[in-house]
């Protein structure tokens, strides 16, 4: 008889452990899985997360790992500010959609004006209407308690329409020939989000990204905001008598978690990506998720998981076009490696015991 | 912009089929809640229920083992859920969020070659004379089975939380699942077996989406019904005919915003796509305000210790 029991304080070395262990157990059912796809599944697993990086063309591959990277990072430290407490923003999407709207909107309204400032014009943007797009559903949970992941997840398919509304009409390029999408931000030198340090990946959404982990780091470890935040999570009615006011944490973690996730979308739309155009937004707000959990919601951890899943996505390219793997696998991929998480942390927490329980 | 071009009778009737993946995913959301246990995979098993229910319908020419298969599909994949939040004791929010992206990802891959195939058409109900009569005719008996099999459905699940010794269980297990355990019923296994049923409805209402609504496989295709299903639940306070109510009430807001595009209004597509979601808050907002009605446990991680 195979029994489950509480430990008496979480196990260190579990969790640890347990992403460690989650990536190789996802790395056998993946491969079982592209297996059944009709692939080699060591040559699939070996493209995904060797090749990009040890390969033939990992000179072109390892500066894509900073910039997938960037976003996921980014994202997730703020997913991850807000989980800790017990606040679930589920609509990281939709707050960088319209942080990437509000950021492609500030530098093409001074087109083609040249001038240092514009750029930071656009951070502030960006980081403003992420800021915003997420307060929608802070301001509604602390004034009517609705539930903020449905809210935030309903914004996700406005942000949606809006994207599309955006690179249809406002923001269509008016000389690009009829055809959907903004201008090219990356043929505007002021507005340009271009590589710091040519041929590394490393734009400014990078630096943003290290700031930040640097950031919720100290907030979580040394600040007493920090220490608000997991005590709410740990034990909401403690942080009550403790006098934590649940309302602005709440509007904080909603809010932080909406800017980072704006700046990602600004930094991206003024970069990689280069203009607004209708199916922008590839799900590094979903993606984040799994990340910030992946990193067990500690700002280092992140970093890690965050280059991790950068490699899956790079790899999966390279596996795409090279192995004829369905995108939609690395979905499932990534999709896999959250239920291996979730069901093996159960060993942080718990220990399992075989034989039948003693009589007390 | 012509408005006379939208038929009244045809738009109610549409209206009620729109209606039917929202209230099927809902129901069955709804018992899963009572029992305590809050799902957020909706969208991932509805999405899996409409590929699953689209291959074999497709392979078998038959609908109505698509049907089946769909139920199926999203009964395995919620067992997924059973086993993260009831085995390994995972976050149930987290655990739903996951499964709404494994089912998305699943889907996609399982669908990729059936994109663009027309699945078999499921016929209409023979009702006889009924469907006959002016105006409530085609409003109310022209519908396929499936309509009325969510009523049915519905009904069900009022009669069985309302007037049965399961229906009792299963809400004590949603109320007070420490109370329930000492009683000696098995929390687990009720609800399990709740989740597996959410799971089978989640799987019809998405196979609706892809064999008799849109009628065909695209990715994603779902659009956040799953999600309108859950806030659905809240918005019903957790009473089943109040989730038909507020299922009539989305899918009609859903198919209005169609037909409006379809006759040209002057505000722009997007923005009239974007009315459903918005909706949706605004009624969350309204009703949020009373929370008294959710399940005491919900959400809650149980684990008999000792």
């Amino acid at each position: 008889m195979i029994r489950i029991e509480a430990r008496p304080q979480p196990s260190a070395v579990m969790a640890y452990a347990t992403p460690v262990l989650a990536v190789v157990l996802t790395m056998i059912f993946g491969g079982a899985l592209f297996a059944v796809l009709g692939k080699d599944p060591f040559e699939a697993i070996a493209t995904i997360f060797w090749e990009p990086i040890f390969g033939e063309f990992a000179f072109f591959y390892r500066p894509q790992l900073l910039i997938k990277g960037a976003p996921l990072v980014l994202i997730a430290i703020g997913l991850a500010l807000g989980f800790r407490a017990g606040i679930w923003n589920i609509g990281a999407e939709g707050q960088y959609i319209v942080g990437a709207i509000c950021g492609a909107g500030a530098g093409l309204a001074f087109y083609p004006t040249e001038s240092v400032l514009i750029f930071p014009l656009m951070v502030l943007a960006g980081a403003l209407g992420g800021w915003a797009w997420a307060m929608i559903p802070g301001v509604l949970k602390v004034k009517f308690g609705t539930n903020e992941i449905l809210v935030s997840l309903m914004l996700v398919y406005v942000a949606e329409q809006l994207l599309a509304s955006m690179s249809l009409g406002l923001l269509k390029n008016p000389e690009g020939f009829g055809f959907p999408g903004s201008r090219n931000l990356q043929q505007y030198p002021s507005a340009h989000n271009a590589e710091i340090i040519a041929g590394t990946g490393m734009h400014w959404g990078v630096v943003a990204a290290l700031i930040a982990v640097i950031f919720a780091y100290v907030l979580l470890t040394r600040h007493r905001l920090g220490f608000a935040i997991r005590v709410t999570g740990e034990a909401p009615r403690a942080a009550k008598f403790g006098g934590v006011n649940p309302g602005r944490l709440v509007l904080f973690c909603l809010g932080m978690s909406g800017l980072l996730a704006g700046l990602a979308g600004m930094f991206e739309v003024a970069g990689p990506a280069g203009q607004i155009s209708i199916d922008f937004n590839v799900g590094y707000g979903f993606t984040a998720i799994i990340v910030a959990f992946l990193g067990r919601l500690n700002p280092l951890g992140i970093v890690a998981a965050g280059l991790l899943m950068a490699l899956t996505y790079i790899g999966g390219d390279i596996a795409q076009s090279q192995l004829g793997l369905p995108a939609a696998a690395i979905q499932v991929f990534q999709g896999m490696l959250l239920f291996f998480l979730l069901a093996l942390d159960v060993l942080t927490n718990y220990r399992v015991r075989f034989g039948a329980a003693e009589v007390a | 912009m012509d408005l006379s071009a939208i038929n009244p009778i045809l738009l109610i009737a549409a209206m009620i089929a729109a209606a039917t993946p929202i209230l099927l995913a809902a129901i069955g959301e709804l018992v899963v809640e009572r029992a305590g246990v809050l799902n957020l995979g909706v969208e991932g098993m509805m999405i899996t229920g409409a590929v699953c229910g689209f291959i074999i319908a497709v392979n078998t020419g038959s609908p109505t083992v698509g049907f089946i298969a769909a139920a199926v599909g999203g009964a395995v994949l919620s067992l997924l859920f059973a086993f993260l939040t009831q085995v390994a004791l995972a976050n149930q929010v987290a655990s739903g969020l996951a499964l709404t992206l494994f089912g998305l990802g699943l889907s996609s891959l399982m669908g990729q070659s059936y994109v663009g195939i027309k699945p078999p058409r499921a016929e209409a109900t023979p009702l006889g004379p009924l469907a006959e009569i002016p105006i409530i005719g085609p409003i109310l008996f022209g519908h396929d089975l499936m309509v009325y099999l969510g009523l049915g459905i519905v009904a069900a699940t009022w009669a069985v939380l309302k007037f049965t010794r399961m229906g009792l269980v299963l809400r004590a297990v949603g109320e007070n699942h420490d109370a329930a355990h000492a009683l000696g019923y098995k929390v687990k296994r009720i609800r399990t077996l709740a989740i597996l049923f959410g799971g089978a409805c989640a799987g019809l209402g998405g196979a609706y989406i892809s064999l008799i609504r849109v009628p065909q496989w695209t990715e994603g295709m779902t659009a956040g019904v799953g999600w309108i299903a859950l806030a659905l639940v809240v918005f019903a306070s957790w009473k089943p005919w109040r989730v038909l109510l507020g299922a009539y009430l989305f899918g009609g807001i859903t198919q209005l915003q169609l037909n409006l595009q379809g006759a040209g209004v002057a505000i722009p597509v997007e923005y009239l796509a974007m009315s459903p979601y918005i909706v949706t808050i605004i009624v969350l907002v309204i009703l949020s305000a009373d929370k008294s009605r959710a399940p005491g446990s919900l959400g809650r991680t149980f684990h008999a210790s000792g």
